[in-house]
């Protein structure tokens, strides 16, 4: 066909009738918000860690309402328990540890619980007989729990009405016989409540160990010990109580012993702490030296890092953002001497600032509100510098200009038509002071510098310091919030970077 | 260029006097330590009180500590000698600047090692990271430098005190006292190495995501498709035009890191017993010792002000194309 010279017929005019207009989308818009969370959706890892993030937050906020402990619970026996949980104990979470032990650590540890048909020691994982000195030598598995066994307690008339009358309701014992004249073959143990038991062969206290075992090396106990040798006052009945001199006397076991205040008792302790609590101990993370629950005082840190981070990074948005918009807007002079304000402040290491605040303020009004403020006085200044950089770039931008000349006042220009295009590091910024902040909480906690303890708070950092004195015996105080604190980190790192590519434009498409 | 170096470095200076005056303010301000606390002899802590200047005006004590700073020949005139007071709660009645003379070294040493080890290490998998991108090998670094750079040096200080020193012995629980080892020895060196290893991390973390980056970066660029066109092989297009380039950013990282060293890292000392001085800032605050609060106050914040300005300059003297200070 000769294309040069087409024929002026096969022309046909397109839409004669009717108007020519552009076609109007059919799809909707995807605004830029809407356009990270699609992207930032797409990011498995960074979901994940938000969604860690989640579980972190309501682990904080929910843990204190419902855990049946208190942060002040200071439990003297049941102090550096193991971690214990009766979902996970076939996971080996059962509050048992393998220890290795001497013939008398182990006829100890075994007598514990004996009394009441238990024992401490849950498994003998190896005996093996030492080489030099040709004494056995056990490997057990104990439980801490059980290994408080029994203690003395000191109650009052009222409790101990309360306490015979819980026995006879539920047919609990939790009042054991006390033992009279009671001596104790091992030399290390000589005053405990745990030792109502003697092995059945006396041998000499020197050298601290009975040689009555059977031939697997299981101690003999015997039960009517202290009839046999004359020692209490007659028959054993778990249920019946009387106090010496009360009624028929010389007759029967003593349970209670009469002192100015109220009555000496010798009570099991795991029956006695769910009389007092209404519930068994049950230590999910264990407890610390103090015998705190960790899982209560982690949620607690957890807590107070969270509140103090989330105030933080607000407070910062605001001064950032305003500071960073007038330095940047301005320009010029204002810029000069606001840049020079924002230098010396940076240039003062942040320990120092928190010292300082701790030694100045913290007296006045509480550690963490000094706290608080030596985190806002530097911690603007990243996000200040960020909103200048966008301001720097957009502000002599074309439809800045146009809106100028059309009038729009400088606060309009500012948040109106140049503050949008700097939300995405905003977001991120803000989002990444949480994690800086929780980090050097706890390391100043960690440091001692700031000291919540005096105010009777818990922080991740005080957890960790004193896990770290007892590390070698007990590494679980010390796992758990180390252990937090990582998992806390690691899902910020992530969730900020996914932030960050999703609030990004130009990497809009990159992956698809 | 010369120019814009001096007024930088004037202007660091203008910085830090303004900090410093801060925070010397700040100190004067506060209570001093009970003097009749820990059955000492009170009319004698008054009397040095009292010749110490603590009773004069703030400012006038401000004055005589710079003075003080900058006579020469004070002390045992060995040289300069600066004096920036006594010890008052903690080695007392010492010279605060021979203290920490003598603890620096410490402090220097083990970030030294911990440094000379990141380095190499943190180089090499960022190269490597790079070299492999989005192949299995870089998904396996980037994930792992992710991991590493998230968790905090302390809890890596657990894990190798934990692991290394309690369970397997490899190491000392602690380093080695001054008394029966040199600060190069071997003994002092081994006893280090937990410190080393935890300190050396992050460091390794951080430079690796670092070099990645940068060199990701530069490889992409249209000179090294040139370099490979005009028949350069892959690994000299690498080393000499790439790595060239990227070190241009990644250099003033390492400079900043090498000069951050002096500063150390203060929980790493406390765990590992360090007798540096990131373990004497610590005390000397539960002890309210103000005088060598305020002399590590000043030598931090000047290490942390040159670590800046060192950064920033280096940039103009390792790349000719960046001039500093143009408009």
């Amino acid at each position: 066909m000769d294309y040069n010279n087409l024929p002026k017929d096969k022309f046909v005019f397109a839409k004669r009738e009717g108007k020519i207009a552009d076609k109007k989308l059919d799809t909707k818009p995807v605004g830029y918000l809407r356009d990270a969370w699609r992207r930032f959706r797409k990011n498995k890892s960074s979901v994940a860690a938000a969604v860690i993030i989640l579980i972190l937050f309501l682990f904080a906020l929910i843990v204190p309402l419902v855990s049946p402990y208190k942060v002040d619970d200071r439990d003297g026996y049941y102090k550096m328990v193991l971690p214990k949980s009766e979902l996970f104990s076939w996971l080996g979470w059962d509050g048992c540890k393998e220890q290795r032990e001497s013939q008398a650590g182990y006829d100890y540890y075994n007598s514990i619980g004996q009394e009441y048909g238990s024992s401490a020691v849950k498994e003998i994982r190896k005996t093996e007989k030492d080489s030099h000195t040709g004494r056995m030598l056990y490997t057990l598995y104990v439980d801490s729990y059980e290994k408080v066994g029994f203690t003395y307690v000191d109650v009052t008339k009222e409790e101990y009405d309360a306490l015979k009358d819980y026995q006879n309701r539920t047919g609990i014992q939790v009042i054991y016989p006390m033992p009279a004249n009671y001596k104790t073959n091992f030399v290390a143990v000589t005053n405990g409540a745990n030792l109502w038991y003697r092995l059945a062969d006396e041998t000499d206290k020197s050298a601290g160990e009975t040689k009555n075992h059977d031939e697997n090396g299981n101690p003999i106990y015997e039960a009517d010990y202290l009839m046999k040798k004359n020692l209490t006052y007659g028959q054993y009945d778990s249920l019946r109580m009387d106090i010496p001199g009360d009624g028929e006397g010389g007759l029967h076991v003593v349970y209670a012993v009469k002192n100015q205040t109220g009555y000496h008792l010798r009570v099991l302790y795991k029956e006695y702490y769910n009389f007092v609590n209404g519930h068994y101990a049950t230590h999910v993370f264990g407890t610390n030296q103090h015998g705190q629950d960790i899982f209560l005082c982690l949620a607690f840190g957890a807590r107070l890092s969270f509140l103090l981070a989330i105030c933080v990074s607000i407070i910062n948005l605001f001064i950032g953002v305003i500071y960073g918009s007038v330095e940047g807007y301005y320009g010029g002079a204002t810029d000069l001497i606001m840049e020079r304000i924002t230098d010396i402040l940076d240039g003062v290491p942040f320990i120092i600032v928190a010292t300082l605040f701790q030694m100045h303020l913290a007296k006045k009004v509480g550690p963490v509100p000094a706290l608080l403020f030596a985190f806002v006085l530097t911690g603007w200044i990243g996000i200040a510098s960020r909103v200048r950089t966008q301001f720097y770039r957009f502000k002599n931008q074309e439809y800045v200009l146009a809106a100028r000349t059309l009038g729009a006042s400088d606060k309009r220009l500012i948040f109106r038509h140049i503050f949008p295009n700097a939300i995405g590091t905003i977001i991120t910024g803000t989002v990444l002071i949480i994690p800086s902040v929780v980090y050097s909480e706890s390391m100043l906690t960690y440091l001692g510098i700031v000291n919540l303890e005096t105010s009777g708070m818990t922080s991740v950092g005080t957890m960790l310091s004193n896990g770290q004195t007892y590390m070698s015996t007990d590494p679980h105080i010390l796992l758990f919030p180390a252990l937090f604190i990582s998992l806390l980190m690691i899902a910020f790192n992530l969730f900020g970077n996914g932030l960050r590519d999703a609030f990004n434009p130009s990497l809009r498409g990159a992956d698809e | 260029m010369l120019k814009y170096v001096i007024k930088r470095i004037l202007l660091m200076f203008v910085t830090f006097f303004v900090i410093a005056t801060m925070c010397f303010i700040l100190v004067k301000l506060l209570p001093l330590p009970n003097a009749k606390a820990q059955g000492r002899d009170y009319n004698l802590v008054l009397e040095r009180r009292e010749k110490m200047g603590y009773n004069k005006p703030i400012l006038t004590q401000y004055v005589i500590y710079w003075k003080n700073v900058f006579s020469f020949g004070s002390g045992d005139s060995k040289g300069w000698t600066p004096d920036l007071g006594l010890g008052e709660q903690m080695y007392i009645s010492q010279n605060v600047y021979d203290v920490i003379k003598e603890k620096l070294p410490y402090t220097i040493v083990v970030n030294l090692y911990s440094i000379m080890i990141a380095i190499p290490l943190g180089l090499l998998f960022g190269i490597y990271a790079a070299l492999r991108k989005n192949k299995w090998q870089d998904h396996v670094v980037s994930t792992a430098v992710m991991l590493v750079v998230s968790v905090p040096s302390y809890v890596y200080a657990f894990l190798v005190q934990y692991f290394m020193c309690y369970k397997t012995r490899w190491f000392p629980l602690t380093v080695a006292s001054r008394e029966t080892a040199t600060l190069f020895s071997f003994e002092m060196f081994k006893s280090m190495l937990p410190a080393i290893f935890s300190l050396c991390f992050g460091t390794i973390a951080v430079l690796t995501r670092f070099t990645r980056a940068e060199l990701s970066e530069v490889l992409t660029g249209d000179y090294l498709l040139l370099a490979r066109t005009k028949g350069l092989t892959k690994n000299q297009a690498i080393t000499r035009h790439a790595m060239r380039n990227a070190m241009v950013p990644i250099f003033p990282q390492i400079l900043g890191e090498f000069i951050g060293i002096l500063s150390g890292s203060l929980i790493i000392e406390g765990i590992f017993g360090i007798p540096g001085i990131g373990k004497l800032y610590i005390t000397s605050i539960n002890l309210r010792d103000y005088n060598f609060f305020m002399a590590l106050t000043f030598f931090y914040t000047l290490i942390s002000l040159v670590a800046g300005l060192v950064t920033d300059l280096s940039y103009g003297f390792i790349d000719p194309r960046i001039k500093m200070g143009a408009r």
